[in-house]
């Protein structure tokens, strides 16, 4: 019982001393922004995903796993614009982590460093779940992926200034790697431009706007509420006059609204990865686009 | 000006060749004919440039146009994201919302007789609610972060029947401690058990447990000082220390007595965490000791008078519970179910006083002593989007209880009609239907066996709603 009592408080204390380790813990909210800090910290850093890209980040639960990871954690990286608005405040006050609170600089919103798209001019729920700040998803735009990089490698350097270098010549190394990658997602991605397109929640928003898609109706009759047999038919009676050449959803979206329109007027059904995880081929950052573009060219054949 | 002279010449020439080819020789033809070739030379040479000059202004005429529309664009989102920035004195305003909840319910029984027999009384609202339309409680929130140090918490519950606010939770929590540490001070739902945490609102029922009822008055909520610990563990465990005033049951009396110190005080732990994918749990363990004083209760004694008695001792409440959350892949939007189950054991030793106010056959006082049980369990299962099922089973057992009065033979049990033994028991069934995250229609069935003697069949059809800022629920 004693040794038993003995090896308890060695764990404990084990587990206490681990933030003083030489590593940053970073809690990321979404899988794309543990990509990120993963590519930006490499060996420096250990990262944790709240979320799959099976999960809906709008509704996940603020559950005792993620509170013990979040009570540990050197920074937090969300999507922000009140994406997780349903689970965040509760985590950050049950943590007993003054590290990570909104101020701080271990708490940093991605979407506070980018243009964001689709800010609601009038604001009421009856349009909806909108988002007053705009809308969150904006990781489907690799130029935002770029600027958010530059704000992480910032932080990185600023919470464990001993690999400050390490952190900027990974942000530099990265930065070249990116823009290559985006020069050449945008010719692959040239037959996309124009391209009408039906999505099942407006998560595609950003990708849609770099590309110069044009969204011409979603799933969803509004933001958060789903698919409904009126909407649906309402949507394949729109899709006669001016059909859409492809509707896409996400993992987490059950596909047989997308499919059933997709019977229905007779357009290709994609499941695009949306995020890390999200297909085979997604692995990381430059697996997502590249599989994102090439599910799309692929469709619109 | 060259394209008309070209044309009108090379038409010219062209008109001229027939009328010459008579008089002229074969050379002159021959020449006349390549002065022809070059002239048309020249003159396709001087197009070519200038379609080529035309489409270049063409194009970076189409640049410069895109380069406005966007230049446009980009001014039209700074402006839109300018001015959806709140500004003055309001922007600072803490978040508010708004619960609305309407009932209409019709039971076998009266309410207003509700009792649950083998156990005293509590006091305050545990029955149904009245019988045909009624509005329930509106509960009213305000939060916000104070400061880097602190956020604060105010609801407020506005009884439609009094027409008086009650200050369900009123606290300020800590935001800058460390080390896993919170302090949070003000009045708040005890951490006790699991159910109790959780604002009516958010509960996959109408009603409170039998169990919450006759332990915690329906629900606690403490004026007091928490003090929680969370430790640096990937399985989540946290300990958590309460001192409060006792201010209402099972302290008491009601508001808390006059004297400095505390009152009431709760012990707490949970320890949870995942199973695979798909699965979340937590489970908690809870000590309440108090001391009520005063603890008034009526009942009707053998001559068939109301009386009024009194307890005054030690309470001491151990509950163990238990919550586990399935989902696909963690990810609740379709489908997914949740049990919870919570055990309460409850042991009070004291002084009972009988006929307090000598009404019937005098004041009289001897000791008390009681150990009693209860537990519910509930399960609530979304099958599609937007609507769910739930199923929850109450058993309490009034276990044993001694009285003085009677053991002495001073009085009889028959003085104590509500203290005699009984196991109360309830089954409930319930269909919810939320057609977003803000609302929620809900009917239920309850079959009640809380009073001797006495089935309650309730149906309850109710609506809850909520405005204004997005909540975030607890596990």
């Amino acid at each position: 019982m004693k040794s038993i009592l003995k090896n308890l408080i060695a764990l404990v204390f084990a587990a206490a001393a681990l933030p003083a380790a030489a590593v940053l813990n970073v809690f990321a909210c979404e899988p794309e922004w543990s990509s990120l800090a993963q590519e930006l910290g490499g060996d420096k850093v250990i990262v944790f995903s709240a979320t799959t890209a099976l999960q809906d980040p709008h509704r996940i639960e603020a559950r005792p796993s993620l509170i013990a990871r979040i009570r540990s954690t050197d920074l937090v990286i969300c999507s922000g614009s009140e994406l997780e608005i349903g689970w965040i405040p509760l985590l950050l006050t049950q943590s007993g982590n003054d590290r990570i609170q909104p101020g701080s600089p271990g708490f940093l919103e991605a979407s506070q460093f980018v243009v964001r798209l689709e800010i609601p001019k009038v604001i009421d729920r009856a349009l909806g779940d909108i988002h007053p700040s705009g809308n969150p998803h904006i990781h489907l735009d690799p130029r935002n992926i770029a600027k958010v990089a530059e704000v992480i490698a910032e932080r990185l350097a600023l919470l464990d200034p001993a690999n400050a270098d390490a952190y900027k010549t990974r942000a530099s190394s990265f930065r070249e790697r990116w823009q290559t990658a985006v020069q050449r997602w945008e010719q692959q991605g040239a037959r996309l431009r124009s391209v009408p397109v039906v999505v099942y929640h407006r998560d595609f928003s950003y990708f849609i706007n770099w590309m110069g898609m044009r969204e011409v109706g979603s799933l969803e009759p509004k933001p958060g509420i789903p698919p409904t047999p009126v909407h649906l038919a309402d949507l394949i009676e729109r899709m006669k006059r001016g059909p859409a050449k492809v509707i896409v959803y996400s993992p987490y979206n059950n596909p047989r609204a997308a499919e059933f329109l997709s019977e229905r007027a007779n357009i290709p059904v994609v499941m695009m990865p949306f995020t890390i995880g999200g297909t085979g081929r997604a692995k990381d950052l430059f697996g997502l686009f590249d599989d994102t573009i090439d599910r799309l060219l692929a469709a619109i054949k | 000006m060259f394209r008309v002279n070209a044309t009108a010449l090379a038409v010219a020439a062209a008109l001229g060749i027939p009328q010459a080819a008579h008089a002229a020789t074969e050379d002159d033809l021959k020449e006349l004919r390549e002065q022809v070739r070059q002239l048309k030379e020249v003159y396709e040479k001087r197009i070519e440039s200038l379609e080529k000059r035309l489409q270049q202004t063409e194009q970076s005429a189409g640049k410069a146009e895109a380069a406005a529309s966007k230049a446009e664009t980009t001014a039209n989102q700074a402006a839109v994201q300018a001015s959806s920035r709140p500004v003055g004195e309001n922007a600072l305003n803490p978040g508010i919302s708004l619960i609305l909840n309407g009932i209409y319910s019709n039971l076998s029984r009266d309410p207003t007789g509700f009792k649950i027999n083998g156990f005293v009384p509590t006091l305050g609202e545990v029955g149904p609610p009245v019988r045909g339309l009624s509005l329930g409680e509106s509960e009213l929130a305000f939060s916000a972060n104070i400061d880097h140090h602190f956020r604060g918490t105010l609801i407020a519950s506005i009884s439609p029947d009094n027409n008086s606010a009650e200050i369900e939770e009123g606290y300020i929590q800590t935001l800058s401690l460390s080390n896993g540490f919170s302090i949070k001070a003000g009045r708040f739902f005890s951490g006790i058990g699991y159910q109790n945490q959780i604002h009516a609102h958010a509960w996959d029922f109408a009603d409170a447990p039998l169990a919450n009822k006759v332990f915690l008055g329906n629900q606690l909520n403490e004026d007091g000082i928490q003090f929680k610990w969370v430790a640096p563990t990937p399985l989540y465990f946290d300990l958590g220390l309460e001192l409060g005033r006792g201010r209402k049951f099972p302290g008491g009396p009601d508001g808390g007595r006059n004297k400095n110190g505390f009152g009431s005080g709760n012990l707490f732990t949970h320890l949870g965490g995942d199973i695979g994918a798909s699965i979340a749990w937590q489970t908690g363990l809870s000590y309440l000791t108090t001391s009520p004083q005063d603890r008034t209760f009526t009942d009707l004694d053998s001559t068939g008078t109301s009386v009024t008695n009194s307890i005054t001792g030690k309470s001491r409440l151990w509950v163990l519970d238990g919550v586990l959350k399935w989902a696909p892949n963690q990810n609740p939007t379709y489908t997914n179910f949740k049990v919870q189950g919570e055990y309460f054991r409850r042991s009070e030793s004291g002084i009972l006083s009988y006929d307090t106010a000598a009404t019937s056959l005098g004041t009289q006082a001897g000791s008390y002593a009681s150990r009693q049980s209860g537990w519910y369990l509930q399960g609530v299962y979304q099958f599609v989007p937007m609507w769910r099922v739930g199923l929850r089973y109450d058993r309490l057992n009034s276990g044993t209880t001694s009285i003085g009065l009677v053991d002495s033979g001073a009085l009889t049990a028959a003085d104590f009609p509500i203290l005699g033994g009984y196991n109360p028991h309830r089954t409930t069934a319930m269909l919810d239907w939320s057609p977003s995250e803000f609302s929620r229609m809900r009917l239920q069935f309850a079959r009640d066996y809380s009073q001797l003697g006495a089935t309650d069949n309730q149906i309850l059809l109710q609506y809850i709603m909520s405005l204004g800022a997005h909540g975030a629920h607890k596990f």
